[in-house]
């Protein structure tokens, strides 16, 4: 713990997290939150939009605020490609559960019902 | 004497070749990495769990009448608010942590402590929102084990002629189960990442990165507080708005 290389992490820093892009990051993520908010409020309850079609939003809203959280907070979009698919590629084959789980479900459901 | 080097001595100098971090990080930034990876495959598990139970139910208790109150404030009536501020109390503690990360790559001492104590603020006020939270559910009788009477049910559920749809106490159930574990055991990662955000400060104030040369440390605890805030980001979205 105590002989941290210093010079591992210190180069690459200039293309890195600026307070100005840090303060573009949370406006992103707030600006989405709020728009979540919005529809689940206002759109939903008014009719505008069908429930059917807002949970697919909702869906890629947080799929959009998690990118902009692994990659500028969590800094993943500044580090080696090697890094990066080695934490990614591993996130897909819950994809798989997914899918897998949900179309079960379905048979339950009709079992049940 | 010849110069020439055969090809099997020459000293190679790809990334994979040794002696250097092919991923060009330090060590334990790697394993925070791939800890984190496998704390994802446990909230998956957990919030894939509550989509199939969820999916497989012919209905379920409507999250804009379950959570309608603002402790403290009104009881009823304001779907999504408590939840709101939650939501953004989170966020906002994951920016000032960001922030505390710039401030150490520019060794400002100073401006890493205010950040991280704010930080810290931002978690224990999360917590303290998450206790209110659970009080109220359990008030109105949820709980692991425990629903509220069929009466009451059916202030939560869309009724079917006046009367609770078929096997709406057992999806109740579920649902309740469900809850706990899951902001139970996302809880839990905030109350572990505010008592580490903690002793990272400690350790900021008593001068140990100063001297250690670098703020490398605030990172990695950074990794871990923005991995509790990208969970909450989903359960956020799969109890409160789906």
């Amino acid at each position: 713990m105590s002989s941290e290389p210093t010079e591992v992490h210190h180069e690459e820093h200039g293309e890195g997290m600026t307070k100005k892009r840090i303060g573009k990051i949370a406006l992103i993520l707030s600006a989405i939150t709020a728009v979540e908010f919005f529809i689940a409020l206002i759109m939903v309850p008014k009719g505008i939009i069908p429930l059917h079609v807002a949970n697919p939003i909702y869906i890629v809203l947080t799929l959009l605020k998690a990118f902009y959280i692994v990659a500028f907070f969590m800094h993943l979009k500044f580090e080696k490609t090697g890094l990066a698919l080695a934490i990614i590629v591993p996130i897909l084959f819950i994809i798989g559960l997914i899918l897998v789980l949900t179309n079960e479900s379905h048979y339950w459901v009709d079992l049940r019902l | 004497m010849s110069t020439q080097v055969s090809q099997i001595d020459e000293v190679k100098s790809t990334p994979w070749s040794g002696g250097k971090s092919p991923f060009n990080v330090e060590y334990g930034k790697m394993m925070m990495w791939f800890f984190l990876l496998s704390d994802a495959f446990t909230f998956s598990s957990l919030l894939i769990a509550y989509g199939s139970l969820r999916f497989s139910s012919s209905s379920w208790p409507s999250a804009d009448k379950v959570f309608q109150s603002v402790p403290g404030l009104v009881d009823s009536g304001q779907p999504l608010v408590f939840v709101g501020i939650m939501t953004f109390i989170l966020i906002l503690s994951s920016v000032t942590m960001v922030l505390a990360v710039e401030a150490g790559h520019r060794m400002a001492r100073k401006e890493v402590i205010t950040w991280m104590i704010l930080t810290v603020i931002g978690g224990f006020m999360f917590l303290g929102c998450q206790a209110l939270e659970w009080s109220h559910l359990h008030h109105e009788g949820f709980w692991w084990g425990h629903i509220p009477t069929a009466e009451e049910l059916k202030t939560v559920f869309t009724l079917k002629n006046g009367e609770l749809p078929v096997g709406a106490e057992t999806y109740a159930q579920q649902f309740a189960n469900l809850f706990f574990t899951i902001t139970g055991f996302h809880g839990f990662h905030v109350f572990s990442g505010v008592i580490i955000n903690i002793i990272i400060t400690i350790n900021v104030l008593l001068g140990t990165y100063e001297k250690r040369g670098s703020y490398l440390m605030i990172e990695k605890v950074g990794l871990y507080w923005h991995f509790v805030d990208l969970v909450w980001v989903f359960v956020f979205t799969f109890f409160y708005l789906v």
